[in-house]
């Protein structure tokens, strides 16, 4: 079980981060020119947390991801189904699918600024987008390959199309579904920040870019951390809840 | 070129349907009716209510797409399958199956899965639970209700597989190969059990399997299949005395039938091989 000396040994090599990161920072030519020490991005981050600047600036960011993410695993998953179940919307749908794939989201960040102004919705819409083309395919994949003996044995059990589709396919389809959305909630971190770098008025984002550009890099530091630190724990949490979603492919 | 014989009628009530086939044959691939593989040729069956009836030939004689034609899971191309609801045009829970594979739901336990399609009936919830769990107990996986699949043995799974088919009470059991996953000690005791929940519950059964000494011990009659193209060649009724019970292997009786039956099918299972090559 994950013991607090196991959960230490895992992460020791962020300590030698750490370690490295105060080497660097202090000692040298460059010292607190490239990174400021550890110690006053510490107390950079504890005056942003005390005047509730990143307490505020991180609910707009969180909220503009929470909405963006959710919103593309409901409308992800279900779009996966559907063009998995029925021919002409797979044929409608993949060929859009397959081209906007591999572009770069952050691509349509000028796209958006235009379309939607400098408030949330510019911001929400990219995040919607880059997080629903993983979640369509892997939904999409992953209902391609139910076992055909899945939906026989349910439909010859008296469930009708539409409950295979969502007690059967669906269920099927988890794990690789679960994958996907996985990747999805990385992109809408990536997309948070990087949305708020260029279009707004506030965020975790916009906050780096203005501290950077007012030269408060040990400030700038502390908010990269926290981002960093909710990425970490977003995946962390997203984790245990895909561990206990699948629990019945442990043997 | 067919040799099939008439198949004989010999109903008692003849109001009384199993399963009338008429007339069903079955392509794969091809388009037009040109190229392709003709699975079932011409097929003409009668399956009789509360009979256990077996589809015996070799892999490939089209036995599997003949039972999920019986189940509606693949269209009827030409030709009528009939039961007493009338023509199969789908699945239905008159018509339970049973896979090889088991196809159990594996992110539900085996009482999720038991009471899949008791839910489906719209039972109310405490029939559901009390039907699901006699039926748990019936193939003997009392105490593993709250298992997954995946925690289960092949022979556990299937018998988890039985009982959820046989939970919502299909009038026609349907069984693919249902113990050809199982090594051979488990499919013996599983044969055994099927036999005496058989005569409990005289369902029309429908058995596909390629192991003579199988169709043997568990089939009242049995169709022999020829290879591709699929064609019923011989319908032997099997009929001997089954009151001693599992001892009926060590019968002379049962060892004549089994030589016979291997006799009928030993030239369509060589042809079956050559025909791979």
């Amino acid at each position: 079980m994950g013991s607090l000396a196991n959960i230490a040994v895992r992460y020791a090599p962020l300590l030698i981060v750490l370690v490295g990161w105060e080497i660097i920072a202090t000692a040298g030519p460059l010292s607190n020119q490239l990174l400021p020490d550890v110690m006053s991005v510490l107390s950079a981050l504890w005056d942003l947390i005390l005047d509730g600047e990143i307490i505020r600036h991180g609910l707009r960011s969180l909220s503009r991801a929470a909405i963006g993410f959710g919103l593309a695993v409901l409308v992800g998953s279900a779009a996966g189904l559907l063009m998995a179940s029925f021919r002409p919307v797979r044929l409608l749908v993949n060929p859009v699918v397959q081209i906007f794939y591999p572009m770069p989201k952050s691509a349509l960040i000028p796209v958006m600024m235009i379309w939607f102004g400098l408030g949330d919705m510019s911001k929400i819409v990219l995040i919607f987008i880059g997080c629903l083309l993983p979640v369509i395919v892997s939904s999409y994949n992953g209902a391609r390959g139910v076992n055909p003996f899945f939906l026989w044995s349910a439909r010859s059990l008296g469930a009708s199309p539409a409950a295979t589709l969502l007690q059967v396919t669906l269920p099927a389809a988890m794990p690789e579904l679960l994958s996907g959305i996985r990747t999805a909630l990385a992109f809408a971190f990536i997309l948070m920040v990087s949305s708020e770098f260029v279009i707004a008025k506030d965020g975790f984002g916009y906050l780096i870019s203005q501290l950077g550009d007012g030269g408060a890099y040990a400030s700038m530091f502390a908010v990269i951390l926290v981002v960093a630190a909710f990425g970490f724990i977003a995946d962390r949490l997203y984790g245990s809840f895909v561990r206990h979603q699948l629990r019945w492919r442990e043997p | 070129m067919s040799t099939a014989r008439p198949i004989p009628h010999e109903n008692a009530d003849p109001s009384a349907v199993g399963i009338e086939i008429r007339d069903v044959s079955h392509h794969y691939g091809g388009r037009n009716g040109q190229g392709g593989v003709t699975a079932l040729d011409h097929i003409n069956l009668d399956i009789r209510p509360n009979e256990f009836h077996a589809l015996l030939g070799p892999s490939g004689c089209g036995k599997s797409t003949l039972l999920y034609l019986i189940g509606g899971f693949i269209p009827v191309q030409s030709g009528v399958i009939e039961t007493a609801r009338g023509p199969v045009t789908g699945p239905h829970p008159e018509r339970g199956i049973v896979f090889q594979n088991f196809a159990l739901f594996p992110w539900k336990t085996v009482l999720q899965n038991t009471l899949y399609g008791l839910e489906k009936l719209g039972l109310p919830k405490k029939e559901r639970e009390e039907k699901a769990r006699h039926f748990i107990d019936l193939v003997h996986l009392s105490g593993f209700e709250n298992a997954f699949p995946s925690q289960l043995s092949g022979g556990m799974q299937q018998r988890a597989a039985i009982a959820r088919t046989l939970a919502v009470d299909p009038e026609i059991l349907l069984m693919d190969e249902p113990f050809g996953a199982l090594d051979a000690q488990t499919r013996r005791v599983m044969q055994e059990e099927l036999r005496s929940i058989w005569q409990r519950t005289r369902k029309t059964v429908v058995f596909v399997t390629h192991d003579v000494q199988e169709a043997v011990f568990l089939a009242d009659r049995i169709s022999i299949m020829s290879a591709r193209p699929g064609r019923i060649q011989h319908v032997i009724d099997v009929g001997f005395n089954r009151e001693h019970g599992d001892d009926v292997v060590k019968k002379p009786e049962f060892v004549e039938m089994g030589e016979h039956i291997w006799g009928l099918v030993r030239d369509q299972a060589v042809a079956a091989t050559r025909s791979a090559h």
